[in-house]
């Protein structure tokens, strides 16, 4: 189904977006709500995140911090996006659905239940 | 008609005010804005004390152990439930329990013993599967997920829209077509379990709500055995049409608890913020504004009650719950966007619950049955079978 050039379902249920070295993405990341991927030299997601209404200079802020503590990691991508929970939330699902287990340095949880997605692509 | 509140409704109010306060309000300091769930230890704790307060499973029927709590009472408590930032959408987090879903208490013994009671006891979950991307609105038409008798089974192919909780279930309640009569009476519930091969749920559909997210399921060529029909077959339009009735109520209720913190919130601001030397409280445009919020918090209230009062009499309160539901959601709407305005900046700015009780609120006039439906509802109610 499509409306005005919209489909119903436009949004791309995995994260697609092509993964940037740390170095390129740190002039591109801005203050903006979002999720986001880390990923090791062989662009294996090692860490899923998110910037929501408490992190302190959005995706930007949240990207630093995650790379200071996770030194192994070497790209990054990103989606802009205000329904940052739900976004977040669907790609642990995703991730979970693909490969078994949680991206490795995702710690459990606390305050997040999560469901089974299965997609369709 | 009364309008005082008995010594036990006072009572129990000012329990469910006082943990809503003490208990709820300080978690939400720490969590994101948009948060719908509690770190586990925190909502293992709250249980407990709901337990205490022997308010545990409210809407759970006393013969099967929960409180015995009349329909008006519920109905003040889950305005007040609903007076924090998640209350909209997940009103005290979960801590006061559910009741999983209404319509098993109607299921056979041996569906109860599958279903209802695990979920009584917490250890299942189960959806409730009826909109399509047909639409919602009109399930008696739109529904084109279809049911084929095989043996002692049905097979069922389609898909769902907008379904909330499904990726967490065990089971759910899915209505297809079982006949060709493309009305009301072609339409089947089936209890499915969410590991039957077959079953998928596709994907998150992303809202203005960025918690409590619906979803989006498919059917291919899905195997259900004919005892897990609920209620009768070509008869689940009725299983449906009562779930939805019944859902306006509560559903009203939240809006205008949302609708009486954000008033509460105003009225302690407006004295407060200074503009061109004199408080913001001193001008009309302001006072107008308050004043308008009073008349549809208090007007919305009185109709949600009247509601409640019917059902609870067992008298037929279709109209007047449509009635509570449309204008709630609308009034609440109203009192959200005024209170914003008169905070300002801050008004929309995530440091205060308003910008997503202001997006959450504008999802109430379009789920459990848009504001058009609910005035076609009021309409057939009042003109009855001239109405075509």
């Amino acid at each position: 189904m499509s409306i005005g050039g919209w489909g119903l379902s436009f949004v791309s249920v995995r994260l697609s977006k092509k993964w940037l070295s740390i170095d390129e993405a740190r002039g591109l990341l801005r203050g903006n709500l979002g999720v986001f991927a880390l990923a090791d030299a062989q662009q294996s997601t090692r860490y899923i995140g998110y910037a929501g209404g408490k992190s302190l200079f959005g995706l930007k802020g949240e990207v630093a911090a995650a790379v200071q503590a996770l030194p192994a990691v070497t790209f990054v991508r990103w989606e802009v996006t205000t329904s940052y929970l739900s976004r977040y939330k669907e790609l642990l699902m995703l991730h979970h659905y693909d490969y078994g287990e949680l991206p490795p340095d995702n710690p459990p949880p606390a305050a997040i239940t999560l469901g089974k997605l299965r997609p369709a692509g | 008609m009364n309008l005082e509140l008995t010594e036990e409704q006072d009572l129990v109010i000012a329990m469910v005010r006082r943990f809503v306060r003490e208990e709820i309000l300080p978690l939400e300091y720490d969590l994101d804005p948009d948060a719908d769930e509690l770190d586990a230890a925190d909502r293992a704790r709250l249980i407990e004390k709901t337990k205490a307060m022997g308010l545990y499973g409210l809407d759970i029927p006393p013969a099967f152990g929960g409180p015995d709590i009349d329909l008006v009472t519920r109905t003040l408590m889950a305005v007040e439930m609903a007076q924090h930032r998640a209350g909209l959408y997940a009103p005290c987090y979960g801590t006061f329990g559910g009741a999983g879903l209404a319509q098993l208490f109607e299921a056979t013994e041996e569906q109860k013993e599958k279903y209802l009671y695990p979920t009584l006891r917490g250890e299942k979950r189960g959806f409730f599967g009826l909109s399509e991307p047909s639409g919602g609105s009109d399930p008696a038409r739109a529904i084109q997920t279809k049911a084929v008798q095989d043996g002692d089974d049905w097979i069922i192919n389609g898909g769902k829209l907008w379904i909330s909780g499904a990726d967490k279930a065990q089971y759910g309640l899915v209505f297809a077509r079982t006949a060709n009569d493309k009305g009301r009476n072609g339409v089947t519930c089936f209890i499915v379990d969410t590991d039957t091969p077959g079953f998928a749920v596709r994907r998150i559909v992303h809202t203005l709500r960025s918690a409590h997210y619906a979803t989006e399921l498919s059917f291919e060529e899905m195997r259900v055995p004919a005892s897990n029909i609920l209620g009768e077959l070509n008869k689940g339009f009725a299983i449906a049409n009562d779930r939805l009735t019944k859902q306006r109520i509560p559903y009203a209720a939240g809006c205008i608890g949302v609708a009486i913190k954000a008033q509460e919130m105003a009225l302690e601001y407006v004295p407060q913020r200074e503009t061109f030397g004199a408080p913001l409280s001193s001008r009309q445009s302001i006072q107008w504004m308050l004043v308008d919020n009073e008349i549809d918090i208090k007007q919305s209230l009185w109709i949600t009650l009247e509601a409640a009062a019917k059902a609870e009499r067992g008298e037929n309160f279709r109209k007047e719950a449509a009635m509570a539901k449309l204008v709630a959601t609308e009034a609440g709407g109203r009192v959200v966007d005024r209170c914003m305005q008169m905070f300002g900046g801050l008004g929309v700015a995530k440091d205060l619950p308003f910008e997503r009780w202001f997006r959450e609120m504008r999802i109430r006039r379009i789920g459990e049955g848009p504001s058009e439906v609910q005035r076609h509802v009021i309409a057939r109610e009042l003109l009855g079978s001239s109405l075509r």
